[in-house]
């Protein structure tokens, strides 16, 4: 940034139109968001776009509804009819609340990665083709290039691939969670998200991950989910920073941890407040 | 969004706290040490005082070891904590201070080298009186930026910045009439060189000092100004 281009530090309410990308690069555009468990706010009026083939993070102290934001991209709170909502979630232009969406082909286009790794308890090879049979693949020769596809995009093939029909359950933590990813990527998702995808996991584990989120951009669009801001600051290429459901900041990565516009946002991430 | 000296020491962890003030403590006893060693050279130059010219360069080591456990402290503290924003910006900014500070020590150890072969040639030179009223100008300078970084002071180190002209200007002036009486005088080439190299010494020492406040407005603003003109800074800044 420089002098000549420095404005003045703006309010504490800050628009999405902070970040500078076209509308055109976006994959999410969020407009006004408001969701409320039980009549308690969660999320308060959110706006922001999403960019394209970029990792973006969403981090903030506990509570502050990066989870619940997260999952309001693939409607997973419509699991949940003590949820309530207002204003509007468009993936690729198109209202993902819209009366003629088909939820299963929206969790298909943007898939999840839990905190926990949770692979079926079926072989590694049924983990990664149990969705693409019921997208209607049975023949062999088909599945077997796109499992190992999956696994390879995984980064987890070499290490799985003497015996693709040992359990899952064989696996480490780090290697079941890559396998979740793959079984997600099998599907060929447009988006991944990722909640706390590495906190259950050793400090290798955790850099294979987030070494695989940073080869995955070319293919898909990430969104993160973490409260560890080195990962979010090693990772991600847009961070947003949000509290008590409220957008503080969203701003690149880089600017956001060497220079955040504003104090709540500086004091969160220096570890002035918890 | 601008940080203060108040808000800046608030840290969850107090030894984070401890660690990033110890790095500024160590600064601040590095850049008076160094600022000592100018006056130091200046006035033994000045008084004809041969021991106290040995003395600030038998301390320029002194200097180079501050230095050097600085940056080796700025090292573990990114090592350790990998610091963001304002502490992130905080340890560049003593990283490049340390530098700067150190090269105004060499420059002392200059000015005392020189002032030994003037007080050992025991021959009047001219041009002492341009010496002592460029070295008050430059060690105010560097006296005010390593005040503007204690305090995180943007507006002292503005002015700091705007400074730099006037001692270049200073310089030059000072150094046109030296060549007038090199070309009036060719027994006096040898002395008057070496009070001219006294003279560049000084520039240099307000160079660094401006060097400094431009680390102080990246530190406290996150912008980098070191080949920004001064006169494009004061609404930029809103100072």
């Amino acid at each position: 940034m420089s002098a000549a281009s420095f404005s003045a530090a703006g309010t504490q309410r800050v628009s999405a139109a902070v970040v500078d990308f076209p509308s055109t690069s976006s994959c999410f555009d969020i407009e006004a968001l408001s969701l409320a468990y039980e009549g308690t706010p969660a999320l308060c009026d959110l706006t922001l776009r999403v960019p394209r083939h970029c990792v973006t993070a969403f981090i903030g102290p506990s509570g502050c509804g990066k989870s619940t934001l997260l999952r309001s991209l693939n409607r997973l709170h419509d699991l949940n009819d003590q949820v309530t909502r207002k204003g509007c979630i468009r993936l690729e232009g198109q209202d993902v609340h819209a009366r003629d969406v088909d939820v299963a082909e929206l969790r298909r286009r943007v898939g999840m990665v839990f905190q926990t790794p949770n692979p079926f308890p079926m072989s590694i090879y049924e983990n990664v083709a149990y969705g693409v049979r019921l997208q209607g693949v049975k023949r062999k020769r088909e599945l077997d290039d796109i499992v190992e596809w999956a696994l390879q995009s995984a980064a987890l093939w070499e290490e799985v691939k003497a015996d693709l029909h040992a359990s899952a359950w064989t696996l480490s933590g780090g290697q079941q969670q890559r396998l979740v990813i793959a079984r997600t990527l099998a599907v060929r998702p447009d988006v991944l998200l990722l909640d706390e995808p590495a906190s259950a996991l050793d400090p290798i584990s955790t850099l294979k991950i987030e070494e695989l989120i940073r080869g995955l951009k070319s293919q898909l669009t990430l969104i993160l989910v973490t409260h560890n801001m080195q990962q979010a600051a090693r990772v991600s290429d847009y961070t947003a920073f949000l509290h008590a459901g409220e957008l503080v900041e969203y701003a690149p990565t880089d600017t956001l941890f060497t220079n955040p516009r504003l104090r709540r946002t500086e004091d969160y991430i220096t570890g002035r407040v918890g | 969004m601008d940080i203060t000296n108040e808000t800046h020491s608030q840290h969850i962890s107090r030894q984070f706290n401890q660690e990033l003030e110890q790095l500024k403590t160590q600064l601040m006893a590095m850049g008076g040490l160094v600022e000592k060693q100018v006056q130091d050279a200046v006035e033994a130059l000045l008084e004809g005082d041969s021991r106290t010219a040995e003395r600030v360069r038998d301390s320029d080591t002194t200097v180079n070891d501050m230095q050097i456990q600085i940056d080796e402290e700025c090292t573990r503290v990114l090592a350790r904590r990998q610091p963001a924003a304002s502490d992130l910006r905080l340890v560049l900014a003593v990283i490049r201070a340390t530098s700067d500070l150190e090269r105004v020590g060499d420059e002392a150890n200059k000015i005392a080298r020189n002032a030994l072969t003037l007080i050992e040639s025991d021959r009047h030179a001219r041009g002492m009186v341009e010496i002592r009223h460029l070295s008050e100008h430059v060690r105010k300078m560097l006296r005010d930026a390593l005040t503007s970084f204690a305090r995180f002071d943007t507006r002292l180190a503005l002015e700091v910045l705007h400074e730099d002209e006037s001692v270049d200007n200073e310089y030059t002036t000072a150094t046109r009439s030296l060549v007038t009486f090199m070309m009036e005088d060719p027994r006096a080439i040898t002395t008057i060189l070496s009070v001219m190299t006294i003279l560049r010494a000084l520039e240099r020492v307000g160079d660094h000092a401006d060097n400094l406040a431009e680390h102080v407005i990246y530190l406290v603003k996150g912008l980098d100004v070191r080949h920004t003109d001064p006169g494009d800074l004061d609404e930029s800044l809103g100072e």
